[in-house]
């Protein structure tokens, strides 16, 4: 489904991000990618969003062939991908209802299904009593809600999710982690950048380890090894 | 297409509704943008109206010997009315003459008493040749000249008013000149005002247009928004001009007209309303519209 082929991305003048990187994503995989930071996680993932070009290799999404794919094509990719970025990237002169029912709205869903659906994961992340606030009237946990929130709405194919966790207490690192879980079992791959050692050992999932742009390690049901 | 243009719309609106401050703001550059390029419309015609005024006052008169018969100056009135570069030939009798001169001066007793001291009418018929630019007179004199009726003439004073009449048209040709070039001086600024400051508040959104781009959404679903909001502004602006122009032309009219009798700005604004009405949503959604379109596209190559 996914397939990364030699990546290597540099950042001028010369920060190697990621070196000859190469690895698969099965369709309904659940993978973490962990690693410290800048270890080349996130820069993974912006790259599968396509938001930035790889230096030297090729990247491979179902039909998709990134190196050939066309600006006006992009819109297309982005919308069979839920990307729940480490810094929110909600807009914010939105508020939380409109942030995530934007996400439906690109796809052409109708008001009904919106109204419907946006209560719905609204209920979720639990944050319908924040309906109507704005992103600067959100703490950093239900701006990470929303964001979540808005990645899954329209079900995409696969969900990146960098550092999900990172702004959540442990109560709701344990919700969301349920819920990246339970979309993954309905049959969407996920992406899973993080360092949270907890969650990656609790989840038995296959575990991708980056050092230095590089993949070090790459395990079925790996743990988090550091 | 219709959902597209609705959540355009609705977008757009929120957004405008959303940020008063820089809505306003925008509107008002907007304004200021059309009252120029309206300004510029109306001091034309406000122009126009008074160089013709001049170029009016300008003529050459020919002068018929005292015992010319009127029958004689008529059919010379309708030989110079065919010459292709004569706007107007006026016939002036002896007794016209005489007339317009005691009106004229009739409270000029030195002169008045002279007349009577004359006893008779001293006055000559002539008449009076408006061409239709500066440089045709020269050809009219030179026909007057020329023409087999020059033993009627008297005398043509085109020689001793060409200076005078050479200087007016130049003055009224360079005054022209100036116009246009000052208008489309003018207008160029006025597209760079408003697009800059279109451009500058879509900067601001730079940052959401990238995060809209990353969503999934297509150009056309972000540039829906930009331009309602650009051409509701310019609507607006427009709209608010119109009364501003509405106000400052009816209350300047009689003071306009003092100062240039038969000038009335307000007959201009009215007689032309439709136009100008027509020049300022066009101008004022036109240049929202484009200067929004043409902000966004650097921000949606992400």
């Amino acid at each position: 489904m996914i397939k990364f082929q030699n990546i290597t991305k540099i950042y001028p003048p010369n920060t190697v991000a990621l070196n000859d990187v190469s690895f698969e994503v099965k369709p309904k995989e659940f993978v973490s990618l962990v690693g410290r930071s800048g270890a080349g996680k996130t820069t993974l993932l912006r790259l599968l969003l396509a938001e930035e070009k790889p230096t030297n290799g090729r990247i491979f999404f179902n039909n998709y062939d990134f190196s050939k794919i066309k600006l006006e094509q992009l819109p297309e990719l982005r919308r069979k991908i839920g990307a729940v970025f480490q810094d929110y990237k909600l807009l914010p002169s939105k508020t939380a209802y409109e942030n995530i029912a934007y996400a439906m709205e690109v796809v052409g869903a109708s008001d009904s299904e919106i109204a419907r659906d946006v209560a719905e994961v609204l209920d979720i992340v639990g944050l319908t009593k924040k309906a109507c606030n704005f992103p600067a009237q959100l703490s950093g946990g239900e701006k990470q809600r929303v964001a979540i929130a808005r990645a899954l709405i329209h079900r995409p194919e696969v969900i990146l999710a960098d550092e999900p966790t990172g702004n959540l207490d442990p109560y709701h690192t344990l919700d969301i982690i349920r819920l990246l879980l339970n979309i993954n079992e309905i049959g969407t791959t996920v992406i899973l950048a993080t360092h949270n050692r907890e969650v990656i050992n609790s989840l038995g999932k296959r575990v991708v380890t980056l050092q230095d742009g590089k993949i070090i390690r790459d395990e079925e049901k790996g743990r988090f090894i550091l | 297409m219709f959902t597209l243009l609705k959540r355009a719309f609705r977008s757009g609106w929120k957004s405008l509704a959303r940020d008063g401050g820089l809505v306003a703001a925008n509107i008002f550059i907007m304004a200021m943008v059309i009252a120029m390029i309206t300004s510029l419309f109306i001091f034309k015609d406000a122009s126009d109206f008074l160089i013709e005024k001049l170029q009016e006052k300008v003529d050459i008169s020919v002068y018929f010997k005292y015992e010319t018969a009127e029958e004689d100056i008529l059919k010379v009135k309708d030989e110079i009315t065919n010459i292709p570069q004569v706007r107007e030939v006026e016939y002036i009798s002896k007794e016209e003459a005489f007339k317009r001169f005691t009106e004229k001066h009739q409270d000029n007793t030195v002169l008045m008493e002279s007349l009577s001291e004359v006893g008779t009418n001293p006055f000559l018929a002539s008449l009076d040749i408006k061409a239709f630019q500066a440089n045709q007179y020269e050809a009219v004199a030179t026909f007057l000249d020329d023409s087999n009726f020059d033993y009627l003439i008297e005398k043509v004073d085109y020689h001793e008013r060409k200076p005078v009449i050479e200087r007016i048209f130049a003055l009224t040709s360079n005054f022209n000149k100036a116009g246009i070039v000052f208008s489309i001086i003018l207008a160029i600024v006025a597209i760079l005002v408003a697009f800059n400051t279109i451009r500058l508040a879509i900067y601001n959104s730079r940052e959401e247009i990238k995060i809209q781009r990353l969503v999934g959404a297509s150009n056309r679903f972000i540039r829906g928004p930009f331009l309602v909001q650009g051409a509701v502004c310019g609507f607006a602006a427009a709209l608010i001009c119109l009364l501003l122009f509405l106000v400052l032309t009816w209350g300047f009219n009689s003071k306009v007209e003092y100062l240039f009798p038969g000038l009335s700005l307000f007959q201009i604004f009215v007689g032309n309303f439709w136009l100008i009405l027509l020049i300022q949503i066009t101008a004022g959604v036109g240049l929202g519209m484009l200067s929004s379109l043409i902000a966004v596209r650097r921000y949606l190559r992400v």
